[in-house]
């Protein structure tokens, strides 16, 4: 396992690697094919990016459009080092904020290439057309966002990632429009083809027919985006899911730090069995608004009955200095900390409150004050202060009262952590290779660059950094041997019999005929994931929770039911696949988590904990990834890659 | 807000294939909760059906939190249901009563022939975008995104356009299955821009002639498209596209 990280001072290590990589030519670039799997921002900005230099791209996507993929529903923003603000931004400060924020367990070589693109990225937006929000003066906004001092996040409303999305989908497009990429929508990629050690191709599924078809590549890269959907409920869509990136683990790419998981503090809670997904309320919330419970436990009454004093304001009390802005993962743990002490809210007890109450008579106050309203009513305060949230916030009131069918400027809004994101995924080296040459990783897929947490408005970037700015340039200096390689055809043995493969597996579920169906395994291997994967973890647990899988495994394969027929559209049998790859990888996680003895950003080991109840790293024992190697059946080797800490020095987060 | 659970009649359309004419089916569905949204109380009766050995329906669906454009469900006559402004997924059964009768059909558009019951074609949108909605702008070529100052109220308008979520409810909604509102979004959001100018005429006519050309219908400004809407995108964009496309018409240099 070589992670490729060139010599050199850091903020020379990419200036350099790109002044002295292998080139393709023009005229041979013609000749090379690339297939992209996924087209959210990395997998739609790489196949524009590679189009635009020449190459000839085909993309693959499940939705109907490459439009719909998952990254569209990012709300908040992106970050970049513009230092528009002149308050103290630079490469540097979000190169540090982001390996602390990742509570030092990423690479500091990727992570200081992605500050660095981070600027191009606003620049090439902006040109595409991208409307982000701006000031009078016509000039670019930023807002801030957590684990910063500065503001360095530019955004589109809360829309950021639709309108980032759409930018890469058009270049995209016009790439189709030119010929330089052909779009596969509605399909599925079900295997990898290795040729000789190198990935030349994949096997796809068309949704529609449930036809395979094959499909020669000189490279490979999965865009395919995070695994948050091993949890069942997460904020992913429904459509999220790990197949591609596990069939290439299968194929022999390591998987990196699996266990690290990001439980988003602010989301809807869940209201009942028929649950089939989570929605996210932006980080910005815990801006203005106040988290609480009572301070009794098992309380019944009415948020609005329950006086000031018998209220636990418990961020503010365990993190003075932090409040209400600590970042996401203690928030997240403070949270479940309370709920299972028995102070939980509502009707399921799993949930607590975010109070806008104090906010809106605070603005209210001030705007009265604004106005020159001596000695306000209470009545005045409250429509005046309301009015200042409505324009701050009021596309986030308005979605949470859709669906709870509450008014959140009347009663505290019920909250609960959710699983958000997945910082681990496939091993890549700096190149973004996996260990299978020629099959690349990028954006969630990968693991590469936001450690055991990651910061709010990161994804964004780093998805458009690796589509955009890094694999241009990284992919050239694999290609740049394989210009000889002539294509392949699809009737060599390797596609006969990894076609053969998907075909087998597919007719394998399809004639369980059992009587259980996939949606109820998804469920099951959901809650043990939850239970005892999600925001704490302990030994004993894990060990449970692998014990579990395992039987859930057995019993998925020999007990699902799955209706329809194989080759038509055919949407419970693409759930089926999907689930049985989460099984799998579900069992990865835990290992993963139970292997790594220390707390670390969003994974935390209750056996790792300070006196208080913090999270206790051990960089003396655990500053590494874990790559892990599949071997065969629920057996799994585990690799090191030692991270190297030159510059941002590990030191203890501190909130208090 | 009190909950409460109801029964309802479902009546879906149900097509096995594009090639295969389809029906309406009924369903009885009980015991749904207030706080289920649309979209899991079909994930209810779906479940049901398949313990029953039947098929069960097939619908797009992904994000199920209004952006990604592929919820497309035709509920008692109107696209995305009863509510104002909302997509399909973020519709609620607390917007029905006990002993509703629900009818479901897929989006209604020659350009949008079915794929299998409630699901549709929607590629002709991409057609679209690849004919002109786009800026020709390679990778790496940006300067400085400070450097070309856009008014804010430009650039609020283009972005209240470039909310279209492209999901085909306006189409869905016009009696003449015209694809005007989504393609007014896509010129309004590049025309507003400074760096949309270069191909602001050849964008207009290149992406109306393959609009014609998908077989979507004329625009006679009933405003079906707009009421419907999930993002409320304004018919003022149809008057500003007649008006880009008049202007191109009648100076564009080729």
């Amino acid at each position: 396992m070589n992670s490729k990280i060139p010599e050199g001072l850091l903020d020379d290590k990419w200036s350099g690697y790109k002044g002295h990589v292998k080139l393709v030519n023009p005229a041979n670039k013609r000749k090379i094919e690339i297939i992209i799997v996924g087209t959210g921002l990395a997998g739609a900005s790489a196949a524009a990016a590679l189009g635009e230099l020449g190459y000839k791209v085909k993309a693959f996507c499940f939705q109907d459009s490459p439009r719909r993929a998952h990254s569209i529903a990012a709300q908040g923003g992106i970050n970049a080092a513009k230092n528009y603000q002149n308050d103290g931004d630079s490469v540097f400060r979000l190169f540090y904020d982001t390996i602390k924020g990742g509570d030092y367990r990423a690479r500091e070589a990727n992570v200081h290439r992605l500050a660095e693109v981070s600027v191009n990225i606003i620049d090439q937006c902006v040109a595409q057309g991208v409307p982000f929000a701006r000031e009078y003066g016509g000039l670019l906004s930023n807002r801030s966002f957590g684990g910063t001092q500065v503001q360095r996040t530019f955004y589109a409303a809360g829309q950021t990632g639709q309108q980032l999305l759409i930018g890469a989908y058009q270049a995209l497009e016009r790439q189709v429009a030119l010929g330089n990429v052909k779009m596969y929508s509605r399909h599925e990629m079900l295997d990898v083809v290795v040729i000789d050690g190198k990935a030349r191709g994949i096997i796809a599924r068309d949704l529609i027919s449930g036809e395979l078809e094959r499909h020669f590549g000189h490279a490979v890269l999965l865009c395919t985006g995070g695994y948050g959907n091993v949890f069942y409920l997460s904020t992913n869509a429904m459509g999220s899911n790990v197949t591609a990136a596990w069939k290439a683990h299968k194929k022999g790419a390591y998987f990196g730090n699996p266990c690290f998981t990001q439980i988003h503090p602010t989301c809807i809670p869940v209201s009942g069995d028929h649950q089939s997904k989570l929605t996210l309320m932006s980080e910005s919330l815990r801006n203005d608004g106040r988290i609480w419970v009572p301070k009794k436990q098992n309380d019944t009454r009415k948020p609005n009955e329950i006086p000031e004093d018998e209220r636990d304001y418990y961020l503010e009390r365990r993190y003075p200095a932090f409040g209400n802005l600590v970042p996401r993962d203690v928030a997240s743990r403070a949270a479940k900390e309370r709920c299972d002490a028995g102070y939980g809210v509502g009707s399921s007890k799993q949930a607590v409150y975010l109070d806008y109450a104090s906010a809106i008579e605070r603005y209210g106050k001030i705007e009265c004050s604004k106005h020159g309203i001596e000695n306000p009513t209470a009545e005045e305060i409250r429509h005046h202060g309301m009015e200042v949230v409505k324009e701050k916030y009021g596309n986030l009131f308005d979605m949470y009262a859709k669906i709870t069918g509450e008014n959140p400027y009347e009663v505290p809004m019920r909250i609960y952590p959710a699983v958000h994101y997945t910082m681990g995924g496939l091993w890549v080296d700096y190149e973004l290779m996996t260990t299978v040459p020629g099959l690349y990783a990028l954006g969630e897929a990968n693991f590469s660059d936001h450690g055991a947490n990651r910061l709010g408005a990161s994804a964004l970037m780093q998805g458009l950094a690796d589509g955009y700015f890094v694999i241009p340039y990284t992919i050239g200096n694999y290609l740049a041997d394989e210009i000889r390689t002539a294509e392949i055809p699809t009737t060599h043995p390797a596609f006969e019999e990894a076609e053969k493969a998907v075909a087998d597996r597919i007719s394998k579920l399809k004639n369980i005929n059992g009587s259980q169906t996939v949606e109820s395994f998804h469920k099951r291997l959901g809650k043990i994931m939850w239970d005892k994967c999600g925001m704490a973890r302990n030994e004993a647990g894990l060990k449970t929770a692998i014990e579990e899988i395992q039987q859930l495994k057995k019993e998925f394969w020999s007990d699902v039911k799955i209706p329809g027929e194989i080759k038509e559209m055919n949407p419970e049998l693409d759930k089926a696949n999907r689930v049985a790859d989460f099984i799998e990888l579900g069992e990865l996680m835990c290992i993963d988590a139970l292997n790594r003895k220390e707390s670390c950003g969003g994974h935390f080991r209750e056996e790792m904990q300070t006196e208080d109840g913090e999270a206790k790293r051990d960089d003396d024992n655990f500053c590494f990834v874990s790559a892990w190697e599949l071997k065969g059946d629920s057996n799994w080797e585990l690799h090191k890659e030692p991270l190297i800490f030159d510059v941002a020095h590990p030191s203890q987060r501190s909130y208090k | 807000m009190e909950h409460y659970t109801m029964n309802l009649k479902l009546k879906v359309w149900r097509q096995k294939n594009a090639k295969s004419s389809g029906g309406f089916e009924s369903y009885d569905v009980s015991n749904i909760s207030s706080e289920m949204s649309f979209l899991e109380m079909f994930d209810v009766l779906n479940e049901r059906l398949i313990r029953e050995g039947k098929e069960p329906i097939a619908f797009d669906h992904d994000c199920r939190e209004g952006i990604c454009g592929m919820c497309s469900m035709y509920i008692n006559g109107k696209a995305h249901g009863p509510w104002q402004g909302t997509t399909t997924c973020q519709l609620h059964m607390r917007a029905f009563k006990d002993g509703d009768t629900i009818v479901v059909e897929p989006w209604r558009a020659n350009a949008f022939p079915v794929i299998k019951d409630l699901m549709v074609d929607r590629t002709a949108f991409d057609r679209i975008i690849q004919a002109g909605g786009y800026i020709s702008v390679n990778t790496g070529n940006a300067v400085d995104a400070n450097a070309i100052p856009i008014e804010k109220d430009k650039a609020d308008s283009s972005f209240a356009a470039a909310a279209c979520i492209g999901c085909g409810a306006c189409v869905a909604a016009c009696k003449n299955s015209s694809a005007m509102l989504f393609v007014s979004a896509k010129v309004s959001h590049l025309a507003l821009l400074p760096q949309g100018a270069p191909e602001r005429k050849t964008r207009v006519l290149d992406m109306i002639a393959q609009m014609d050309k998908e077989g979507f219908g004329s625009c006679t400004n009933t405003g079906a498209c707009e009421a419907v809407c999930p993002k409320e995108i304004s018919l003022t964009n149809i008057a500003r596209l007649n008006g880009e496309y008049l202007t191109a018409g009648l100076t564009v240099d080729k």
